[in-house]
């Protein structure tokens, strides 16, 4: 069955008709079908299941996280081809270690996934980017990166997303960091007002004279007639 | 209640003996009365402010009434800031170069506690007042405020621009810090002043 003939009729092979959900425990609802394809798939490196409030949350290793990220999307079994949000979470008890949590859809199948890694205590804070499957993770990563110090391997440009790039305090939501910063009042605004705010473009983003061989030939044709707008 | 209410406000009550001359105080009359009564705003919203900003231009509290009848988005068009809305650090350079795009003469309103203050967002990411980083003239308190309390901002700010005077030397002088005047604090010392009211090192006015 193809892609859009499941879109369209709204059912595909394997799964009846969705329905609204009524009436979900807390615990112990049925759980997303792909965790137990996950399990089965990956064995030990998925390491727990849990159900909560109806939605699936599947904890795999974390050295495991791109090619469990490769099947869950190329697998015509899964097809999770939405990646709605990636964060991560600290806790404020100091035993437990920072989680990133991935956030799944499969629009053909209607299901939704959460995905959990945790970082064991006393390693550096790394895990590798899902760049490469999910374009959408771009932002997400440097917006995660930015806030938490986790280092994605694999992005291509990761930098700083919310505050600015000469942004020396360190990472404003570990649970280490003071609510009103690490520096002074004063300290903060000379350092704020010595930013250049025309320098938060990388290499990787480019300007329109540099993007010109890339643009719509009708486009490139208006613009070399003088026309100084793209509109 | 108003501030034009009373018959003393609408005239100029200069003593012409200890004036510039019948002349240049009607110069000066003419001149801001033109001014107080076209002031094009620049908006600045950041925040909820500014969609109490928003309701002002339009027609139920019409700003227009006020002079202001067009909103330049432009800074280099523009005679008044409102600056509706928190403003984060990293926006800071940014407000300030607005600032310095706009010709002279030209004034700032401060709408709305987070604006004047930083209001609830005394944390890392947020000004704690815009006037850290421009002068302002008037503050409009609310937490967002009213279109009625922005009016009322409005109308000191227009009397404020009516007392002027040209004579004045140094009114629209920009002035940037200057480490060699006497005026001049150094960041060291309004650290230690500022200590007894929290500061991110000493963290007096809530928890962490």
């Amino acid at each position: 069955m193809s892609r859009f003939e499941i879109v369209r009729t709204g059912a595909s092979a394997t799964e009846t008709q969705p329905t609204t959900p009524k009436n979900i425990p807390h615990r112990n609802a049925p759980a997303n079908p792909s965790a137990k394809a996950l399990q089965e798939k990956f064995g030990g490196r998925v390491t727990r299941v849990e159900v909560i409030w109806g939605e699936t949350v599947v904890f795999i290793a974390p050295e495991s996280v791109k090619e469990v990220f490769q099947w869950l999307h190329d697998d015509p079994s899964q097809r999770y081809d939405f990646l709605s949000d990636l964060t991560a979470v600290e806790y404020r008890d100091p035993q437990v270690p920072i989680e990133i949590v991935w956030h799944l859809r499969s629009l053909p199948y209607r299901r939704f996934l959460r995905i959990k890694a945790q970082i064991p205590k006393g390693k550096p804070l790394e895990i590798d980017s899902v760049y490469d499957i999910y374009r959408a993770a771009d932002w997400l990563e440097r917006e995660c990166y930015d806030m938490f110090g986790i280092k994605f391997n694999g992005h291509p440009d990761l930098r700083r997303l919310l505050m600015w790039e000469s942004y020396k305090e360190g990472f404003p939501l570990r649970k280490d960091f003071p609510l009103r910063g690490r520096f002074s009042r004063s300290e903060q605004l000379r350092q704020a007002l010595a930013q250049n705010p025309e320098a938060r473009y990388s290499m990787e983003e480019l300007t329109i004279a540099d993007a010109f061989d890339e643009l719509p030939a009708d486009m490139k044709k208006r613009l070399s007639k003088g026309e100084r707008t793209g509109e | 209640m108003g501030l034009s209410t009373s018959g003393e406000h609408r005239t100029v009550s200069y003593v012409p003996e200890s004036q510039e001359g019948w002349v240049a105080t009607r110069l000066d009359f003419l001149v801001n009365w033109a001014r107080a009564n076209s002031l094009w705003p620049m908006p600045f919203g950041t925040a909820c402010c500014a969609i109490e900003f928003m309701a002002t231009a339009a027609s139920d509290f019409d700003l227009a009434r006020f002079g202001m009848e067009r909103m330049s988005f432009s800074p280099r068009q523009a005679d008044v800031l409102i600056c509706a809305g928190r403003v984060p650090f990293k926006l800071a350079p940014i407000l300030r170069r607005i600032w310095q795009q706009m010709p002279q003469p030209k004034w700032c309103i401060s709408m709305g506690a987070c604006a004047s203050t930083g209001g609830m967002f005394d944390n890392y990411a947020v000004v704690q007042g815009i006037d850290t980083i421009i002068p302002v003239d008037v503050y409009v308190p609310g937490c967002p405020p009213r279109p009625e309390g922005l009016l009322y901002g409005i109308r000191m700010l227009q009397e404020k621009v009516k007392n002027e005077r040209a004579a004045d030397v140094g009114t629209r002088d920009e002035m940037e810090p200057d480490p060699a005047s006497q005026l001049y604090i150094p960041p060291s010392l309004i650290d230690e002043l500022g200590e007894p009211f929290g500061n991110s090192v000493n963290q007096t006015r809530s928890g962490l």
